[in-house]
């Protein structure tokens, strides 16, 4: 009965490269490659420090923030943000919702499913500030374009996830309702709305507040809204009522951060 | 009743599921299937409403073959066919109202399905067949509110919603404990014999078949290899379907099923006096 002698030590295997020689290799050639990458970056020391100042004035400018002297503008702003937010987000989800079906693998078959993943690719590849500049250039200044915009940018984010959280749906209770004789759409009505419900909820939710967060951004590039106000208050180097701006928007995104992840949580 | 012919199945993956099955269920009749995992019994039945479509072969149901239809026609005829599944394969998030009509889906139009708004014989259907697994007072509840029993009792009620004229039943009792599976077990074969439905069970557990089946096919790698009353299922029998096992450590398993039940039926006779 002489006890075998099993190692004391054990050590976790290489999983990605097998060969010592390459991983050091290649481990190498990545530090080389940053190293070079950032000897390149060139860092204009003389004019940061010069930009100190006009940065230090924009920090001021928050310290005292102005809303009154261009309340209207503000105002104004602020409407035309929160409307397109929300009609472009309604808009862009009952358009993400066919597209969204259409792009998950165990719904549809090959050709719409390859169509509508093309129309989220295209959706996805496009920035939203290039898609506003193309759509300011075609509809003009204004918030009509900021709403095209933000609809579009809309699709490709919501279709995606839901078509993805549909693809991931427990296959059991649709073969049953399949088995019962019913059609495709009432499949989707009974097996697979159910179960992808809170979370189409959840992200539209989501998808309502990062809208609100780059109608600021697009408005800067002339899609209208609250954006627009805060690109003229810094032109006019007016940065208290820029000020203003930054915080109103913050303090917009946190309660509609706070309210759907809450809601959220209820929905469950 | 139902009638299978040289039925196969080959999964594009190259696996063939099942090889020139052959088999007729007379009105009435509980057959259970038995085998080994991968022995192609969950492919059979779900061959027969073409949840997967077989290979070559023909299904008759009544004289419709099943396996030619199309998509409409195919619908129409799955009307005919209720199932049963392992894990209930409830709709979990909808009430078991809900979950009971949709065995009626095949029936009524989408609106009238999207609105829920059930014909009224469909819903009184619906609260009988409640009343018969004994789940009335749930109606409301969200189906994954109830235990794993009372679910199956749903499935059960999903399944007869329909009116079917023949029932697949895929591992009912799997995900049970033993007592709630000779109860569900139970309440099937009664229901079957009430209405002279015929059913097609794929059951792992043999004694369990033994007990509630009125006949047993035996199925080793998408073969038939064995067909006749659960009595004649012997050691040699059940070797030639499983492969070489301890069969009295099964048979030890058995006795203490059997246990189990003689303490159920005391149960049961002790809440009748």
């Amino acid at each position: 009965m002489s006890p075998i002698a099993y190692p004391t030590s054990w050590r976790r295997p290489p999983q990605i490269i097998r060969d010592r020689r390459w991983r050091i290799a290649v481990q190498l050639g990545i530090l080389v490659y940053l190293a070079l990458a950032v000897s390149t970056v060139e860092v204009n020391w003389a004019r940061v420090y010069e930009g100190l100042d006009r940065g230090w004035n924009f920090v001021l400018g928050f310290l005292r923030p102005d809303f009154t002297s261009r309340w209207t503008d503000i105002a104004k702003g602020l409407t035309e943000s929160l409307t397109m937010t929300l009609t472009s987000t309604v808009v862009g989800v009952a358009i993400s919702l066919p597209i969204g079906i259409g792009a998950a693998r165990n719904l549809a078959p090959r050709p719409v499913y390859y169509l509508c993943r093309g129309i989220i690719a295209v959706s996805r590849a496009l920035q939203e500030v290039i898609v506003a500049i193309f759509l300011v250039a075609m509809f003009g200044f204004g918030p009509f374009a900021g709403f095209l915009t933000l609809s579009f940018a809309t699709i490709g984010f919501l279709s995606k996830l839901l078509a993805e959280d549909i693809e991931d749906i427990d296959a059991g209770q649709v073969e049953a309702i399949r088995a019962t004789g019913a059609s495709w759409a009432q499949v989707v009505n009974y097996a697979v709305q159910p179960q992808v419900m809170p979370r189409l909820i959840g992200l539209s939710l989501y998808r309502l507040d990062i809208n609100f967060r780059e109608s600021a951004v697009i408005g800067i590039v002339g899609a209208g809204g609250i954006g627009a106000t805060l690109n003229t208050a810094i032109d006019r180097y007016e940065y208290d009522s820029a000020g203003a701006i930054l915080l109103i928007i913050i303090a917009i995104v946190m309660v509609a951060e706070y309210g759907s992840s809450h809601l959220r949580k209820y929905l469950q | 009743m139902l009638r299978i012919e040289h039925l196969s199945k080959t999964y594009r993956t190259g696996d063939t599921a099942l090889s020139d099955v052959s088999l007729e269920v007379p009105k009435g009749q509980i057959l259970g299937l038995i085998g080994p995992s991968g022995a192609g019994k969950s492919t059979l039945i779900r061959c027969i409403n073409r949840l997967v479509e077989p290979s070559a072969g023909a299904v008759w149901l009544g004289d419709v073959n099943l396996v030619t239809l199309g998509k409409a026609e195919l619908r129409r005829q799955r009307r005919r066919i209720g199932m049963i599944f392992q894990e209930y394969a409830l709709v979990e998030r909808l009430t078991v109202m809900e979950n009971v009509l949709s065995g009626r889906l095949g029936y009524v139009s989408f609106w009238r399905s999207f609105t829920r708004r059930f014909p009224p014989q469909d819903i009184q259907r619906a609260f009988a067949l409640l009343d018969r697994v004994g789940l009335l007072d749930h109606a409301d509840k969200r189906a994954d509110a109830l235990s794993g029993g009372q679910r199956q009792r749903v499935g059960i009620a999903r399944a007869l919603a329909q009116d079917p004229e023949l029932l697949l039943v895929d591992e009912p009792t799997a995900s049970l404990d033993p007592k709630t599976s000779r109860q569900i077990m139970r309440l099937l074969t009664e229901i079957c014999a009430e209405r002279g439905l015929p059913a097609i069970v794929n059951i792992h557990d043999v004694p369990l078949a033994q007990q509630f089946m009125q006949r047993i096919v035996g199925l080793r790698a998408g073969r038939i290899v064995f067909d006749g009353p659960p009595e004649a299922l012997t050691h040699e029998v059940l070797t030639r379907i499983y492969g070489e096992e301890d069969w009295n450590a099964m048979k030890r398993g058995d006795e203490e099923q059997a246990r189990a039940e003689a303490e159920a039926r005391e149960r049961m006779e002790a809440l009748a006096q």
